[in-house]
């Protein structure tokens, strides 16, 4: 298989030489169904992203053994759009266009979903989004199996402020669209909940900061005078280990001053030393940790695709599971691959998570998710100190004063019978992608 | 006119000739051929050839400052932003109310920030010939200002290089600011038709990809016209021996701010062309690794011949689409290993293989830097 | 008899008392009562058994206590015997004896959260005011402070009359004051605003601020001068952090930036492949700790050296196979270094990992050693501007004051005229990239204990690098040094007005700007060698 494999690429790979000058040879094949893998697998995003590839790869050779889905064998097609986000549209379209795959799961950054958008929405074909990030889309074409800002940063804001009595508050992150649009979420709805300008400080740092000293100095001020503060970190990937390691340093704790973070996970912290971070939370859909069956096979799998018990799982791999596994769900309830037809029956459909409890597809092509709120323990793990049952994801956050008329259905039930992403309650009018 | 401007250009006359063919052959391949005909080019190839196109006249604009001039520029990669940042603009605006919020004035990522209105500096992008102009005034003012600047006071050699990779890193980080209004991170993307046409139509990737071919054309033709011209003479004499071109009495300053500024608006067409290919631009673009990988590509194909800054940027370019599908997880060996081997082994580029057989062709042997 | 004989002699009772009990070696009902609530692993039930050893006489209740503050409590899955297990002896606590080796995945941790730390640390707390050792009383007496009320002043004052140990006693004497604040009369309050004057405790600011609006205005205004003079102060002190953070901050920057200094400066050679150098340095601490694990105070010295030799032969090799060859052609070493970068980069990631490694910090590089309440310096950052300042001066001394020295410093100037005095350019050639590269490692160990270690490190620190050693003005090591110092001083002075990302740009348009003015760096290589 894996030299036959290996024969094609090449095949293809001469076929694309070829097509300069004449033209592509199309080499899909009707005997099995094509998945496009579309995760950086070299540059700053690798680091990531390369545990989600494995994962795929994982989820489909045990969906193969199974039986593969309508009789066909799955085919993984992994491509590396090498944390370019140009290059993750070019590799969106040879995905759809050259490979005819039914289906990509992919992308981590939220620009590498912004660029691949329109290919998809142009193409009509499916992308299952993994991570965490900023809402504020709806598209027929993408499945959101990661949690929206409601999943995530807001039920652990309201464990702060009801468990730890946190009066004061430091909204830190890295300067791009996800910690923007979280940060006006929360600010919004910290306002609302009686908390004053005053005590809420934000600040925001370049991508991979790595110097910050003179901002956990601010912070140690901002949280002296007397009331329980806690630092809220949209901080992303890189930057976190100097920030922690400072925090420590500067003689920062956990009980003193508490930080949640939303980019946090098993994975990262695998790659440095916890020691500093200790007693420090993070919020997620899932933790390694959880001890349900479901979440020990799931592990246990992992470690033998890997070959390596030492590998962690993360909140994103849970995202790919669910939404791999609803797709075939969708699949076989449709009876075909067909985009249109699998994006409706996926609507509705449900599969139980590995944390307990179910995903639900929403008609906002978002999924339910529990939000758990972990401390971070010596050996990298999770703590569960506090647990919701299953949140709905929300598209358009209601913090928001232009996005809260806004509601996204996709089979048309609440946004006048045509089926919308971003339908306007006020002016009853669709925009964006659908729009007339 | 051509032959005059090609004399003694065996390499561009080939890759001209070899471009036009392209130009015609491609789209209709692509537009005339029914989609199950074996001939028949997908429109996502020629979306992928436009932009190798757009790439390769990036390389003739590094080459013209590079292998004419003797600046080794580390920011090019700036020009080329800035151009395909006017041209962005161009397109947010055009997305009128069919953006998200549905907002007819602001982009998307306008209204998420809670602006209210228009920044000035987005005034007029609706407009096309606005944003045309911008295309070239934008980078054209900043090589102008940057290269008045150094020039005037000597910076030379690495100095320079390395004031140009500040400047396009110092940009970077500023349009990484969400509040500077160019998108943050995310950039400017998801533009929906230019001058009216839909992007996603064939018909206009294949418009767009005949433009991107032309201006390769016209900006090498342009560059070989310069270099033929008393101007293009004096830029040689200024990159083989600067103080002696100065001691004859020639404004060595301001050549080169003329040549650094017409290289500078070639690099902004570029980038122009390449956004709507693309369809995204975002601060990345300015990384400085990008603009050292343009220099690479002249390299790689050969410097001062412009047709090798072609030829490399359109062979790594083509290596990197097929190494990143076919060997996602060892590729960057690859590319890397063929860095280092053609330093060492092939210094004239791969233009140099072209040479000695040239000289038997019997044509003089070109002076190489 | 003075308090400390007092103290001693309670605890050599203590003593006694713990040695019978363990003798005896019986669960008592509320031991057996706290094992039952400890196994049902949720916090509340955690909670009550926290409360039902503090207030029991359990002779091992204290020591449990610390051991679920430390994260160190586990308890036997079948057994539910409670033990301590540290990297030390493991301890059964029920009789306090060592119980030997254990395996580990015998034993379930029990769950703690920072609410339940908070919690236990003030139980911890209120046994520890009368412990006989100051820290801790120092450290219990911290902690009261937070919580002053009026009504403790007695308590207080008989504590610090008895105190013998001075920073307790002055901690104590703060406590006194600042509960004097909320006293109803008014000389108190007076007496107790004098003496809290220039007093840089954040507490003091937080009690002295609403007593500025005070209605009587004698209170009112003498808290207000008092805050002032707090307010001055504490500026003065922000002033030193903010230099102390640019200096850090500078010799990171001369760290990453010197050894390029001599491979780029002195050699010419544009070597893009300078961050993956120092990436590898990193990478060697990586391993050197993954084989000594116990050994982690130390084996960062030992990191030293072997990331030296590291990427010093990893140089020599690059120097012997590729950049021999490009002498003359620097610009095109650029294009060569930049493929062997990329190389290098996927190499790591093949390797070892895409992901980021851990690399841990020996505890003598952690925390911080306190000035005043507002002026702490870390002791990372100490002693990377330390160590900065010895790699710098070695080199130095290695080039200005020995044989390799002079031979470099003569190659580089004039290669044909060296060589015809006799040096061997060649091995000069390749010892000299060595030793950059070499340095270049080195920067790479003391950039892991501040940042991550993964494939990337190197392509953060390239092109700083470059903009140290060209502001400084290239060939010039003592120019690095300058550069990199003032810059990033410079830049922490622009941080706290401009933010992180306005402060970076403001930083490299401030270099190209200089550039202009003065086109060879700060420190300009003079002689007719300096011209290209």
């Amino acid at each position: 298989m894996l030299l036959n494999n290996k024969l094609k690429k090449t095949l293809l790979a001469a076929g694309t030489a070829a097509a300069l000058t004449w033209s592509s040879l199309s080499l899909a094949a009707d005997d099995t169904i094509k998945v496009g893998v579309l995760h950086s697998l070299s540059g700053t995003m690798a680091i990531s992203e390369t545990t989600l590839k494995d994962t795929m790869l994982m989820l489909i050779d045990e969906q193969n053994k199974k039986g593969g889905v309508l009789g066909k064998k799955l085919e993984a097609v992994v491509v590396d759009p090498a944390s370019n986000w140009p290059l993750f549209a070019e590799k969106a379209r040879d995905l759809i266009e050259k490979d005819k795959v039914a289906v990509t799961f992919g992308c981590w950054t939220s620009v590498s979903r912004k660029s691949v958008l329109p290919v998809f929405e142009e193409k009509n074909s499916l992308l299952f989004y993994p991570v965490q990030y900023e809402g504020e889309e709806s598209s027929k074409n993408v499945f959101y199996t990661g949690a929206a800002p409601n999943q995530q940063a807001i039920p652990a804001v309201d464990y702060l402020m009801k468990d730890l009595e946190v009066k004061r508050w430091v909204l830190a992150g890295t300067d791009y669209v996800y910690p923007r649009t979280t940060n006006k979420i929360l600010e919004a709805y910290l306002k609302s909940k009686g908390v004053d300008e005053k005590d809420i400080m934000i600040n925001y740092t370049p991508f991979g900061h790595s110097d910050w000293q003179s901002i956990v100095a601010d912070i140690k001020k901002f949280g002296s005078e007397g009331k329980k503060t806690a630092v809220v970190s949209t901080i992303n990937g890189d930057a976190n280990v100097p920030f922690y390691k400072e925090l420590g340093n500067q003689g920062i704790t956990a009980e003193t001053i508490p930080v949640v973070a939303f980019s946090v996970g098993e994975e990262e912290l695998s790659g440095i030393d916890t020691k500093p971070l200790v007693g420090h939370l993070a919020a997620w859909n899932y933790f390694m940790s959880v001890d349900t069956p479901a979440n020990a096979e799931f592990i246990k799998k992992w470690h033998e695709f890997i070959k390596s018990d030492k590998r962690v799982t993360n909140d994103p791999m849970e995202a790919h599971y669910l939404g791999f596994n609803l797709w075939v769900k969708a699949v076989e309830k449709a009876g075909t691959t067909d985009t249109d037809k699998v994006e409706q029956a996926m609507i509705g459909l449900e599969f139980p998570n590995l944390t307990g409890g179910t995903a639900k597809v929403l008609p906002n092509h978002h999924l339910t998710k529990p939000v758990l709120i972990g401390e971070i323990q010596e050996n990298g793990q999770f703590e569960v100190v506090s647990k919701t049952p299953e949140v709905a994801g929300d598209a358009w956050s209601d913090f928001l004063p232009d996005s809260k008329p806004l509601v996204a259905d996709w089979t048309g039930k609440e946004t006048d019978g045509k089926p919308c992403g971003n339908y306007n309650t006020e002016t009853k009018k669709c925009s964006g992608q659908k729009y007339e | 006119m051509f032959s005059q401007i090609l004399k003694n250009d065996r390499g561009g006359q080939i890759m001209l000739v070899v471009l036009a063919a392209v130009l015609i052959v491609v789209p209709i391949l692509n537009l005339a051929v029914a989609e199950t005909s074996a001939l028949h080019i997908p429109t996502y190839l020629v979306t992928l050839m436009g932009k190798y196109l757009t790439y390769a006249l990036l390389a003739v604009a590094v080459d013209l400052v590079w292998g004419y001039l003797g600046i080794l520029s580390l920011g090019h990669g700036a020009f080329f932003a800035l151009g395909g940042y006017a041209m962005g603009m161009y397109l947010m605006r055009q997305i009128g109310d069919r953006g998200v919020y549905g907002n007819p004035e602001l982009p998307d990522f306008m209204v998420f920030l809670n602006w209210k209105e228009l920044p000035w500096f987005w005034q007029g992008f609706d407009q096309f010939w606005f944003a045309l102009l911008m295309v070239l005034f934008v980078p054209g003012l900043l090589a102008f200002v940057f290269g008045w600047l150094a020039f005037r006071s000597r910076v030379t050699g690495v100095y320079l290089s390395i004031i140009t990779q500040a400047m396009t890193y110092a940009l970077m980080w500023a349009f990484l600011r969400n509040e500077m209004g160019f998108g943050g991170n995310n950039g400017l993307t998801d533009f929906k038709d230019i001058l009216g046409f839909s992007l996603q139509a064939d018909q206009t990737r294949v418009a767009l990809f005949i433009c991107s071919g032309l201006a390769l054309a016209l900006g090498y033709l342009l560059c070989r016209y310069v270099m033929n011209s008393k101007l293009g003479r004096i830029t040689v004499a200024i990159r083989d021996a600067e103080s002696r071109t100065r001691f004859v009495g020639y404004k060595v300053e301001n050549y080169k701010v003329w040549i650094f500024t017409l290289s500078a608006i070639l690099a902004g067409v570029a980038g122009a062309l390449y956004v709507p290919q693309v369809g995204i631009i975002n601060p990345s673009e300015f990384s400085p690794l990008n603009s050292i990988e343009i220099v690479i590509w002249v390299a790689v194909g050969g410097r001062a011949t412009l047709y090798g800054a072609v030829l490399g940027a359109i062979l790594v370019n083509y290596a990197k689409t097929v190494f990143t599908g076919l060997m996602p997880e060892s590729w960057l060996f690859m590319l890397g290993a063929l860095f280092v081997l053609v330093t060492l082994y092939l210094p004239q580029g791969l233009a140099g293989l072209w040479q000695p057989l040239k000289t038997k062709l019997g044509h003089k042997p070109e002076v190489a830097a | 008899m003075s308090a400390s004989k007092l103290i001693q002699l309670g605890a050599f009772f203590l003593g006694c008392l713990l040695l019978l009990s363990s003798v005896q070696a019986e669960t008592s009902p509320t031991w057996t009562q706290a094992t039952a609530l400890f196994k049902q692993a949720s916090f509340d039930k955690t909670r009550e058994a926290v409360d039902l050893l503090a207030t029991s006489h359990e002779p091992q209740a204290q020591q449990l206590l610390q051991a679920l503050l430390d994260g160190q409590l586990y308890q036997h899955k079948q057994t539910d015997a409670l033990a301590l297990l540290s990297d030390k002896d493991p301890l059964d606590l029920s009789t306090g004896q060592a119980l030997g080796t254990v395996n580990k995945d015998d034993y379930r941790k029990v769950p703690i959260n920072n609410t339940l730390r908070k919690y236990l640390r003030s139980k911890i707390g209120g046994l520890s005011l009368a412990n006989p050792d100051p820290k801790v009383r120092l450290a219990a007496t911290t902690g009261l402070l937070e919580t002053i009320t009026p009504e403790m002043l007695p308590q207080l004052q008989e504590l610090a009359s008895k105190e013998s140990d001075q920073a307790v006693k002055d901690a104590l004497q703060l406590g006194i004051h600042l509960a004097s604040l909320s006293a109803t009369d008014k000389p108190t309050q007076l007496a107790a605003i004098q003496a809290l004057d220039g007093n840089l405790n954040p507490l003091v600011r937080n009690k002295l601020n609403p007593l500025s609006t005070n209605a009587d205005p004698e209170i009112a205004k003498a808290a207000q001068a008092s805050l002032r003079s707090i307010e001055n102060k504490v500026s003065l002190n922000a002033s030193i952090e903010t230099l102390f953070f640019g200096l850090s901050l500078g010799s990171v920057l001369v760290l990453a930036a010197i050894g390029l200094a001599i491979t780029f400066g002195v050699m010419g050679v544009i070597n893009m492949a300078h961050g993956e150098l120092i990436m590898l340095g990193a990478y060697t601490t990586y391993f050197i700790q993954k084989l000594l694990p116990n050994y982690l105070d130390y084996s960062l010295i030992l990191a030293i050296p072997a990331a030296f030799m590291v990427s010093g032969l990893m140089g020599i090799l690059i120097e012997r196979t590729v950049i021999r060859h490009l002498y003359g052609r620097p610009l095109e070493t650029l294009l060569a270094t930049f493929g062997i970068s990329l190389i290098l980069q996927q190499l790591v990631r093949t390797l070892v990992s895409p992901q980021n490694v851990p690399v841990s910090n020996p505890s003598w590089m952690s925390g911080s050693l306190e000035i005043n309440s507002v002026l702490s310096i870390t002791y990372n950052r100490l002693y990377i501007i330390a160590f900065t300042l010895l790699v710098f001066a070695i080199l130095s001394y290695l080039l200005r004051k020995t044989k390799l020295g002079l031979q470099v410093r003569a190659v580089s100037q004039n290669r044909a005229m060296a060589r015809a005095m006799g040096v061997r350019s060649a091995r000069v050639d390749a010892l000299t990239f060595g030793l950059g590269s070499g340095i270049a490692g080195v920067a790479g160990v003391a950039l892991s204990q501040l940042t991550n270690v993964g494939p990337n490190l190197g392509q953060s620190y390239i092109i700083d690098s470059f903009m140290v050693v060209v502001f400084g003005g290239v060939g010039n090591l003592w120019g690095t040094l300058v550069a990199g110092l003032s810059l990033g001083v410079i830049n922490k002075f622009l941080e706290p007005w401009a933010g992180a990302v306005l402060a970076k740009i403001l930083v490299l348009v401030f270099i190209i700007l200089f550039i202009q003015k003065r086109p060879r760096g700060l420190f300009p290589q003079k002689g007719r060698a300096a011209g290209d």
